[in-house]
């Protein structure tokens, strides 16, 4: 999921389709903690690695892991916690693909901040994250 | 010729097909398109269907009236019959058959028309459309031209006076709303003969001439500059076009002529379309001309950029919707800066036509539309006009010019190998692995010692914004370097190869920081080497300066750090980019010596010489390299690490670089940019012969200075330079060498070239290098600057 700084969703994207709405309200509730994080931050953090908020919530089934840009806009990944393999640098680098598109996107004059998300690119990108992990 | 007699069925045919094609349904004017396209349905070659316009007097009213238009059939009808085309026999002629229309042609341009009219309102204002932008450029340049007044222009010309209204808000779009009619239907047939019309039709269009004349080819060059500009793309392919043009002689008619030309052009463009479709994207050389013309009109230097607003506003106008902008965009910003080259305005225009044109988005950017077409136009001769162009920029353009290159030096990795130049190819694949074993040697550095991983992140910020200030000093200094022979980027590398000379003196010692990559650093050096050691000679010594040694040395280094390195940077590449870690791969190891490789092709090509060359070169470097300890004024830590990363990828000159690595660490001092290259090249000018030793001597050296200050000022672009201009002068050092083991002239010729090559290689290199640093430079500038635009309603947050 990807959020806009005002929290309303620019991209939601899972790859089981199943419980995909039980996935929409983590992500959302995964939210608060995203705010609750940067609100503790204080100043302002430009250095990336405090952009990744790490694991933000880990529950029985799955583990949420946070992203946060300069601009506020907001990555979260929802992840399987049966999926062991995944480690915090592979989620790390993933931010930052997710980033770097989120960026590429921007470049696009044609897209207008707060707009959904429509890009194929990006969407390739994301599928082909999401095929890596599962 | 008015006389004409008809028979019975000849008069029920004609009849039908004048009513066939008056679209207009004047009853008196067969639509000129129509009447083209009827014409071209009759399988004439062009010239007869010329003459019969003349004859049926159409050229000089200037439209096809019922009696011309009959006319113009029973001419028709002759021509089939294979009668000399003559106005007696019109009425001489007996039982002449009907004349045939391919009906095939016709149901297609019916359909055409039926889809141009569905298309448009009204096809004829369509077509008004498509004279607008031609016309408004043409109003401009002619005033209006007397014509015949023809009442049937009138109406004609109200159109025209309200399309010349549109233009101006629309003359972009109006092309391709143009090609989209008419490319909508590609069409087998005629292919050919759209394509040689034009040529014989357009060469009379050389200046306009107003006014009616008894020539058809003065009409002609009166239309040509209203077609040329937007209906080039459109009616390439159109004889008939021209010949209709011919029927206006005013350039008023033109856009009469443009516009009912434009629906019986359909089928013509469509032909040419079809052709030009053996690859579906592919830019003809009309369509390209048409864009260039487009961009000059955005952004009149052809080597800048389109910014993102101008070209929004720009494909907006073609009416396509948000999201498909969106994605040809995506598609056509190759380098992802948020502005469009002329390669990337080209290809983004080019699928706005086709999508215009009903042919779906593609998933990415097909190979005809990269912006590589630049560097591989040198190659093929499609839009060689615009490579040229493009690449003619001055070194102020070398940044924008880059992106294309850097775009397609990252995409024509695989075209690379298409290309015929091996070498360029090959240097050019060796500057992005270089790019990537930076990276790589970023990760983990072979020397433990030094602290590159660390200072290579930040070299990276403070090099990026010296970045800037290198290229203004290599501006200045470029011009004497011959860099020519370097690779596909031609502008782009000699702006980047007097960039990185600058650089170099100043990022030398820096690069051999970086220099983990082994096999391309030291080629980057070399080039470094090169192109010091040529600045400093006026570009005079290349020949001597080739230096033999570096070959073997950086083949042996490839096959060691290319499996590991490229492996990887490769997956490092996309995490760091951010960094700028780009930055790095310029930075060839510092290993000052013969790694400066002029390239990896060139060790391959030369490594048997160059193993002796290097061989011999080696020990000559050795001595030479206590100048280094005198002027090197590295880090201890960074020097170490430096020739210590050098050390693993040279094999065979690891004795050389031990050698180098106590005076590396000798020096511990960072030499002024401007300073220490010239205390390099002393030293290096001394051992080596004159006009060689400079430059090997002083950018080892300085390159490891240079990394150290990197965090001052020197990009890692700089760095890079430094470290290639070590390698360069590394080579050159061992250049002198050479010749004196080898003794002997021919020895001496042949180690010359190589070293020429070699030079050249490095160069080529350093310059793709630096342009691919510059791109990443300015990729993460847009980021940033995004970021911050964002950042600045939120700083409440």
């Amino acid at each position: 999921g990807l959020f806009c700084c005002q929290n309303y969703p620019l991209y939601i994207r899972s790859v089981p389709t199943e419980n995909e709405l039980k996935f929409h309200y983590t992500v959302h509730t995964s939210l608060d903690v995203v705010d609750e994080k940067i609100s503790a931050m204080g100043k302002a953090l430009v250095d990336q690695r405090e952009l990744y908020l790490g694991l933000l919530y880990p529950t029985e089934d799955y583990k949420v892991y946070g992203y946060v840009t300069n601009s506020k806009v907001k990555f979260v990944m929802v992840v399987d916690s049966s999926n062991t393999a995944l480690r915090d640098n592979e989620i790390r680098s993933m931010f930052r693909k997710l980033h770097n598109s989120y960026t590429d996107i921007m470049c696009n004059p044609f897209y207008n901040p707060g707009d959904r998300i429509h890009s194929r690119a990006f969407d390739t990108m994301v599928n082909s994250m999401m095929m890596q992990v599962c | 010729m008015e006389g004409v007699t008809l028979s019975e069925a000849e008069q029920r045919y004609y009849c039908d097909l004048f009513s066939y094609c008056d679209t207009e349904s004047t009853k008196k004017v067969a639509s000129n398109g129509r009447v083209l396209e009827l014409f071209r349905a009759a399988q004439l070659p062009n010239d007869v269907v010329m003459q019969i316009m003349e004859l049926c007097g159409a050229t000089r009213l200037g439209y096809f009236g019922r009696s011309q238009f009959y006319i113009a059939l029973k001419l028709v009808a002759v021509a089939q019959s294979g009668l000399p085309l003559r106005v007696e026999s019109l009425n001489t002629v007996k039982d002449l058959p009907l004349p045939r229309f391919v009906v095939s042609k016709n149901e297609q341009e019916s359909r055409h028309t039926a889809l141009y009219s569905s298309d448009a309102d009204n096809p004829a204002s369509y077509s008004g459309v498509i004279p607008p932008p031609p016309p408004g450029r043409i109003q401009v340049k002619k005033g209006s031209v007397s014509h015949d007044a023809v009442q049937q222009r009138t109406s004609t010309d109200q159109q025209e006076s309200t399309s010349p209204v549109v233009s101006p808000q629309q003359s972009p779009p109006t092309s391709p709303h143009t090609w989209r009619k008419h490319n909508r239907h590609p069409s087998g047939g005629n292919n050919e003969r759209p394509l040689a019309g034009p040529g014989p039709f357009w060469a009379p269009f050389s200046e306009v001439q107003p006014g009616s004349s008894t020539s058809s080819d003065p009409i002609w060059s009166g239309h040509s500059p209203p077609p040329h500009q937007e209906n080039w793309v459109s009616f390439a392919d159109t004889p008939p076009t021209s010949a209709l043009l011919a029927m206006h002689p005013a350039s008023v008619q033109d856009q009469t002529t443009v516009r009912t030309v434009a629906s019986a052009t359909t089928a013509n463009e469509i032909r040419r379309q079809s052709s030009s479709y053996d690859d579906p994207w592919k830019i003809t050389d009309e369509q390209r001309q048409y864009y260039v013309n487009q961009f000059k009109t955005i952004q009149p230097d052809l080597n800048g950029f389109i910014p993102g607003s101008a070209a929004k506003e720009f494909f907006t106008k073609s009416k396509l919707p948000i999201l498909e902008l969106s994605h040809i965009w995506e598609l056509s910003d190759f380098d992802k800066d948020g502005a469009l080259t002329l390669d990337e305005f080209c290809a983004a225009f080019h699928l706005v036509v086709a999508r215009k044109n009903g042919y779906d988005l593609p998933e990415k950017l097909p190979e005809s539309l990269m912006p590589k077409l630049i560097d591989l136009e040198d190659s093929t001769e499609v839009g060689e006009q615009t490579g040229e162009v493009g690449y003619s920029g001055s070194p102020a353009e070398a940044p924008p010019s880059k992106s294309p290159s850097m775009p397609s030096l990252n995409q024509t990795w695989p075209e690379l190998n298409q290309s015929s130049e091996q070498w360029e190819t090959f240097s050019e694949r060796s500057s992005s692995s270089q790019t990537l074993t930076q990276f790589d040697s970023n990760i983990a550095p072979a020397d433990p010692d030094t602290a590159i991983v660390h200072p290579v992140p930040i070299r990276m910020t403070p090099s990026k914004i010296h970045m800037q200030e290198m290229e203004l000093k290599r501006t200045g200094s470029d011009h004497a370097n011959p860099t020519s022979p370097l690779l596909v980027k031609p502008s782009d590398l000699p702006e980047e190869n007097k960039i990185s000379s600058s650089v170099k003196f100043t990022a030398g010692n820096t690069v051999n920081g970086y220099s983990s990559s082994d096999s391309y650093t030291s080629d980057a050096e070399q080039i470094g080497n090169a192109v010091t050691r040529q600045r400093s000679h006026s570009g005079t010594s290349p020949d001597n300066t080739a230096p033999p040694p570096p070959p073997p040395r950086p083949h042996a280094s490839h096959s060691r750090s290319s499996s590991l390195d490229m492996n990887r940077s490769f997956s490092v590449t996309p995490g760091q980019q951010q960094a700028g870690v780009v930055a790095y791969p310029p930075a060839v190891p510092p290993r000052p010596q013969p790694s400066q490789g002029t390239g990896p092709h060139v060790h391959r090509s030369v490594d048997a010489d160059g193993l002796i060359a290097h061989t011999s070169t080696s020990p000559q470097q050795i001595p030479e390299q206590p100048n280094f300890a005198d002027f090197s004024q590295f880090e201890a830590f960074a020097v170490s690490g430096v020739n210590k990363e050098e050390e693993d990828e040279i094999e065979t000159h690891s004795e050389v670089l031990q050698v180098e690595k106590p005076s590396d660490s000798a020096s511990s001092l960072r030499v002024a940019k401007a300073d220490g290259r010239v205390e390099d090249k002393a030293p290096a000018n001394v051992p080596s012969s004159a006009g060689k030793g400079t430059t090997p001597l002083a950018p080892p050296p300085k390159p490891i200075r240079r990394r150290l200050k990197s965090e001052d000022e020197l990009r890692p672009e700089a760095e890079e330079h430094t470290q290639k201009t070590g390698v360069i002068a590394a080579v050159l050092a061992s250049q002198p060498s050479i010749p004196r083991s080898v003794g002997k002239d021919k020895k001496a010729i042949q180690a010359s070239i190589r070293r020429n090559k070699e030079t050249n290689t490095v160069l080529a290199r350093l310059n793709s290098e630096l342009q691919q640093q510059l791109k990443d430079v300015l990729e993460e500038r847009i980021s940033l600057e995004v970021q911050l635009e964002q950042l600045r309603p939120f700083s409440h947050l």
